[in-house]
């Protein structure tokens, strides 16, 4: 069995003892929460840092609070707690189509959230959900706390905003009326990352698409997100026909790699259908049809 | 670094390096080789062990993040050695013959117990849904979900007939 | 994507054998599994010796290229490392090549290049498992690297680099050229179909791509040479001890009563568990080097890149056939890639062995094929996964090619193939590439099948998804996918069949107690497949007494009788049938007992309701139990009885089983993503007598688990610089629960005439035949797109691109 190599370990107490741990182990200390990203990483030795600081304990980064007109996820929620959750499945099922295809049950017991916006992928089926939601990402240092839009929180595939001394602490998602939302993957396995997929966050005023959020993961979408689809629905009937364009727009746009999962060509084509249909069902649940 | 974890309700304490992996810890250092151990990648499931009660994979948890917590192994399922007290779980899994080479069953046992002390009636589609990160490469699964039904419905019928004696 | 509730309810007969015992054949609970479901099984990884040190094993990052330089001083520095062994060290005892198991050689550590990616380098003993893979990072090896050979196809070309230059005045990668049938023949039938009106060629170019057993425990061992005695222990994951133990000796030439192999329990073997691998031999050198017991289990990777693949058949089919259905002949054509060592295991003379079966269970005029070997920068092997040595891909081969011609000619395929199933009447059957299969009744058996599938049903319900599709609706498209196969398992007869020499015939032993309890000795090796409990069973048959009252010893070379071990199906067919033997044998001296007991002649006693009875007299009669007390005792025997009853046989197959099998798989496939679900799987195995049919029917589930990952997920491909495409559970996908339907399980039953119950073996059939029907789905649900064939595995990028004309090609990376 590959086992990783040595490094130090700390627990934290508590979110400022967290981040002093960071600050004094300087760049090469990671921390660690459901470890699910980190640890194979580390077994294969292409991730060796010299720290580890656990973060498990800081029950302060728990829990999917209504917050306003916004909902909050503590960066140490775990994906089995958003799957669970009766606020996500009202609000935003966006989330709960998503979670249901991340990973696998086991995995989703330990992985969190904040987790998987850290890892980076570029696969990662959160990020591409939250880009569409329009989230906002709470980061904390010993200075105190920032926002940043998700939309400008990843850098590059596995680079993010989060400086070597700072925490993700939360995610901020907006609720907003008349909204509709899903997410589609396609995957050649259960548990396997995405081929393609996409999420859409369709808002409705009667016919009309007032706004919309389209996420990719895994296509080489910036940020995840398909903006120019976006911006083609706003405005438009929320017709079969907008969503076709939109999906066709997205497919244009995003910029996927050949892989064992599929050649470009078939990837773009996964994302002008999976775009149309999560915008379809994202309309039908707006109007409070599914 | 010293880490003190109920393994099977018991206490056991020892001194790890921060980089043991949790099935290491069970295994090698506690002798407790009932969870194994398949692959590098937190896909297979062989090593699922109850970590505070919830089933998680152990080649992906550090023992010294277990310090302090619960951690159940197929070691600890049975309440003796007799036929009579396996769980149902595992009672199961030998009425409907839901193992093979046996290799990926400690770990099938832990989640479907788990499933079970969660909802006591799953369907067939919902415990293929709670197995779908572990894998068996000899029952294609089909006896596994007649296994864990086999052990729902001896459940319900223990807990009836408790019912009806009071 | 499961079924409903509908089948989760075990058979009434399983559940009531959870609460009792039989006296012979029926489903009974396995012995095993009170200790596997307690976790209180023994695998290889579970043994701990005293002062036990661990292995690593260094591996070749690159698929080719010239070992320059290797600098062990930084590992041999570390603390916990005991000792660092490169190729120049093992070519001073004469052991850095091993023969493979088909006279090849094969390197243990590489010496003057490597051939492929994950090739083993140089290994490692430490004090503790986590120390020995620290010190793999401090070995420095200076490489100089070669073009590889990666694409099969082109192995053959002028310019290709040659893999094997270890090798005296070779100069191409080609292995051999081998050829089954009647070339004449069938060139001829082919010719008048190529000129004839009302006849017609049907050819396709089909991939069996390169795929793993992946046993969900990797390789290992743990070798205890005793500085003392001399003697070699090894603990190991073999399907074969007792073939291991004589190659062990001729191959590092200790003497053979000096070494044991213990396979403890086994977590699934599927071939991979068949040969031997550099890693067991480095972990015995290790142990002789450090005079202390060391262990070495691959990881997952190691498995996966280096251990025994399976198929990387390129075929050629082409079917001479009349215009109203009538398969004439068929010719083949293969390019096999066998990677840097010619190490697949075959027990015919021929290097493609079983491949002959390929005619599979159609009446034909002639047939002929012809197979080339390649060797390419990839991992060795060839023959694993449950393939029955190439008969996997011959199954697939020709079930394809005939839904082939069912589509180019416009016929529905169970009526092809009805059309041109041998008949009962025809067997014993004697097939154009000389097979002689013993038993079937093939239209029975598809028939049961079509009829428990509701084929006609589901060609109306495919009719009308196909109209509402053209009017518009946004509905899947079906298939219904077809498959029969024929096996040909339980290897073999020793006139024609042998491993490197050693024929294929198993030992048994049965000693039975004075109380009548009894001890079964067995060489082959359970894996998973229950023989702890089918042996048992077998013996308490045959003797009239409980299973529960016979152990079976399996899986050690010091307690048990010779044998070549467990693979292609033939523990039943050959283990099983010197087990019904040896205890016939048993009651037969138990036959003499009991007449000196009953002070009768041995002729005058009939065996009834498992006792030995004088014929005619009411009452006169003697259980094996009270016969094993009377044998142990002072009693009077007859001149020429010493006593006890115990007994050895061994058993030479006269043919091989041929179990068959007829299957139908129901599937949708989402024509906006090309994503497969498979609705329905409905299996129909004639596998001869069922001895516990419960263990029959869940080998049957596991090879058509193996089924739906092979035709939709599995593959290992290979990039251009000969990169691994599939070194990991994260790129080698095998299926979960929710990719696998709830099977639908029937039989028919043909007895083997040859076999002393009337068995045949089982544990492959559904492997072998489940692949094509799973692929025949899915073409057939294309089949409004025009499309004709695609390769395996039609993940969804496959499938969508053959329905937009443009099949990927599987083995290569896809660009």
């Amino acid at each position: 069995m590959q086992v990783p190599a040595t490094f130090g370990y700390e627990l934290a107490p508590d979110l400022a003892g967290a981040l002093a741990l960071l600050a004094r182990h300087g760049p090469d200390a990671r921390p660690i929460a459901g470890g699910h990203s980190l640890l194979p990483m580390m077994k294969l030795r292409l991730a060796e840092p010299t720290v580890l600081v656990d973060i498990n304990g800081l029950t302060e980064l728990g829990g999917i609070t209504v917050d306003g007109d916004a909902i909050r996820f503590g960066a140490m929620v775990r994906h089995a707690e958003v799957l669970d959750s009766a606020v996500v499945a009202e609000h935003l099922p966006i989330l709960r189509d998503a979670e249901r295809v991340i990973a696998d049950p086991l995995v989703r017991n330990r992985g969190t959230v904040g987790g998987s916006l850290c890892q980076a992928d570029p696969s990662e089926d959160l990020s591409a959900a939250f880009s569409a939601l329009g989230a906002t990402v709470v980061i904390t240092s010993r200075d105190g706390e920032r926002t940043v839009p998700v939309r400008e929180f990843h850098r590059g595939p596995y680079e993010t905003a989060v400086a070597h001394d700072e925490l993700v602490t939360a995610v901020r998602v907006p609720i907003r009326p008349a909204t509709g939302s899903a997410y589609e993957k396609v995957e050649r396995r259960t548990g396997d990352w995405a081929v393609a997929a996409a999420g859409a966050v369709v808002s409705l005023d009667g016919h009309t698409v007032v706004r919309a959020g389209i996420g990719l993961a895994a296509v080489g979408a910036e940020h995840f997100v398909a903006a120019e689809a976006e911006e083609a629905l706003r405005g438009a009937p929320a017709t079969a026909e907008s969503f076709a364009e939109a999906g066709r727009i997205a497919a244009e746009h995003c910029r996927p790699t050949a892989d064992q999962r599929g050649p470009v060509d078939y990837k773009r084509h996964l994302v002008g259908v999976l775009v149309a249909r999560t915008c379809h069902r994202a309309a039908a649940r707006a109007r409070g049809e599914v | 670094m010293e880490i003190t974890v109920t393994v099977n309700g018991r206490e056991v304490t020892r001194d790890v390096e921060p980089r043991l992996l949790l099935t290491h810890f069970l295994r090698d250092h506690l002798r407790l080789t009932g969870t194994h151990w398949g692959c590098d990648t937190t896909t297979c499931g062989a090593c699922t062990v109850r970590l505070d009660g919830v089933p998680v994979k152990s080649c992906t948890v550090l023992a010294v993040m277990a310090d302090g917590a619960r951690v159940d192994t197929v070691e600890g399922l049975a309440a003796g050695m007799a036929e009579t007290d396996l769980d149902p779980v595992q009672q199961g899994f030998v009425a409907c013959h839901g193992l093979q080479c046996g290799f990926c069953t400690p770990g099938m046992l832990m989640t479907t117990r788990a499933l079970l002390d969660r909802d006591p009636d799953p369907s067939p589609a919902t415990i293929r849904e709670a197995i779908s990160g572990q894998i068996c490469r000899c029952t294609g699964y089909e006896n596994i979900v007649r296994a864990v039904r086999w052990a729902a419905e001896a459940e319900q019928q223990a807990a009836t007939t408790t019912e009806v004696a009071r | 994507m499961s079924a409903g509730l509908e089948g989760v309810r075990p058979p009434e007969e399983w559940i009531r054998a959870a609460v009792d015992t039989p006296r012979g054949y029926g489903a009974m609970k396995r012995k095993e599994d009170a200790r596997f479901v307690r976790g209180r099984g023994n695998y290889v990884d579970d043994v701990v010796l005293p002062g036990m040190l661990h292995g690593a094993v260094l591996r070749s990052p690159l698929a080719h290229a010239r070992i320059v330089a290797v600098d062990t001083s930084a590992a041999e520095a570390h603390p916990k490392v005991r000792a660092v062994i490169t190729g120049e060290a093992l070519a001073g005892l004469g052991l850095s090549w091993m023969p493979t198991l088909s006279q090849d050689t094969e390197a243990v550590l590489a010496t003057d290049k490597v051939r492929f990616q994950g090739q083993e380098v140089a290994f490692v003993v430490a004090d503790d498992h986590y120390a020995a893979r620290d010190a793999l990072d401090l070995i420095d090896v200076e490489y100089e690297p070669l073009d590889p050979v990666v694409d099969a196809t082109r192995a053959l070309d002028e310019d290709a680099p040659v893999v094997r230059d270890d090798q005296d005045g070779r100069t191409t990668n080609h292995i051999f050229d081998w050829s089954s049938g009647d070339r004449a023949a069938t060139d001829a039938v082919f010719a008048q179909a190529q000129a004839r009106d009302d006849e017609r060629v049907v050819t396709a170019d089909i991939l069996y791509p390169r795929v793993h057993p992946a046993p969900l425990e990797t390789c290992g061992a743990v070798a205890d040479m005793d500085p003392v005695t001399g003697k070699l222990t090894l603990w190991t994951t073999t399907q074969a001890p007792h073939a291991h133990r004589t190659l062990y000796a001729m191959v590092a030439g200790l003497p053979e009563h000096k070494i044991r192999v213990v396979s403890p329990d086994i977590g699934g073997g599927f071939g991979n568990k068949v040969g031997i691998y550099p890693g067991y031999v480095c972990a015995i050198v290790g142990s002789i080097l450090t005079g202390a017991p060391v262990k070495w289990v691959e990881d997952r990777s190691e498995n996966l890149m280096s251990t025994s693949f399976a198929r990387d058949y390129h075929m050629r089919g082409e079917a001479a056939v009349t215009a109203d259905g009538r398969l004439r002949a068929v010719r083949v054509h293969v390019l096999a890639d066998h990677g840097a060592f010619n190490a697949t295991a075959q027990p015919t003379a021929f290097p493609a062995g079983f491949f002959g079966v390929f005619t599979g269970s159609y009446d034909l005029e002639a047939a002929h094929c012809a197979v080339t070997g390649v060797y390419t920068n990839k991992a060795p092997g060839g023959v694993a996964y449950a393939c029955s040595f190439r008969i996997t891909e011959a199954v697939y081969l020709v079930e394809r090619l005939v839904d082939v011609v069912a589509h180019d000619l416009g016929m529905d395929p169970a009526e092809l193939r009805m059309r041109n199933l041998l008949r009962s009447d025809q067997f014993p059957y004697r097939s154009p590439t000389g097979w002689e299969y013993d038993s079937g009744d093939y239209p029975h058996t598809l028939q049961v099948a079509l009829d428990k599938a509701g084929y006609d049903d589901l060609r109306r319900e495919q009719a009308d998804l196909r109209r509402r599709r053209e009017a518009g609706e946004d509905v899947p498209l079906r298939g219904i996918g077809l498959a029969f196969f024929t096996e040909a398992v339980g290897a073999g007869p020793r006139r024609s069949m042998d491993i490197l020499g050693l024929g294929m015939a198993d030992g048994a032993e049965l000693r039975v107690h004075p109380t009548g309890k009894a001890v079964l000795r067995v060489s082959c090796q359970s894996q998973g497949q229950g023989h702890e409990t089918t042996f048992a069973q077998l013996v308490a048959a045959e003797l009239g007494i409980s299973p529960d009252d016979v152990d079976v010893v399996h899986g050690d070379t010091d307690q048990t009788p010779f044998g070549l071990g467990t693979y292609g199906s033939r523990s039943t067919p050959v283990s099983g049938a010197a087990t019904a033997i040896v205890a016939r044998k048993v009651r037969e001296r138990a036959r003499i007992v009991a007449a000196a007991m009953m002070e009768a002649n041995p002729e005058d006693l009939e065996w009834s309701d498992g006792s030995w009875q004088v014929k005619g007299v009411a009452g006169a009669s003697r259980t094996i139990a009270e016969i094993a007390l009377a044998a142990h005792s002072n009693l009077e025997l007859p001149d020429g009885v010493e006593g006890h009853l115990d007994a050895t046989c061994v058993y030479n197959p006269p043919n091989l089983t041929y179990p068959c099998g007829a299957y139908v798989c129901v599937v949708d496939v989402d024509p906006g993503t090309g994503a497969v679900t498979v609705r329905r799987f409905v299996a129909v195995d004639d596998c001869g007598v069922r001895i516990n049919p419960m263990i029959v029917e869940g080998q049957i589930h596991g090879g058509l688990a193996d089924g739906i990952g092979m035709a939709l997920m599995e593959a290992i491909a290979f990039d251009l610089d000969g990169n691994c495409l599939g070194g990991s559970f994260m790129d080698y996908l095998v299926p979960t629960a929710l990719e696998c339907p709830s099977w639908e399980l029937g039989e028919t039953v043909t007895p083997s005439p040859h076999h002393p119950v009337g068995a045949k073996g089982v544990g492959e059939s559904a492997t072998v035949g489940s692949p094509p029907a799973v692929v025949n789905a899915v073409i057939d649900a294309l089949a409004p797109h025009g499309v004709r064939h695609a390769d395996m595995p039609l993940t969804p990028a496959a499938v969508w691109s053959a329905m937009q004309g443009r099949p990927l090609r599987t083995d290569l990376a896809i660009r």
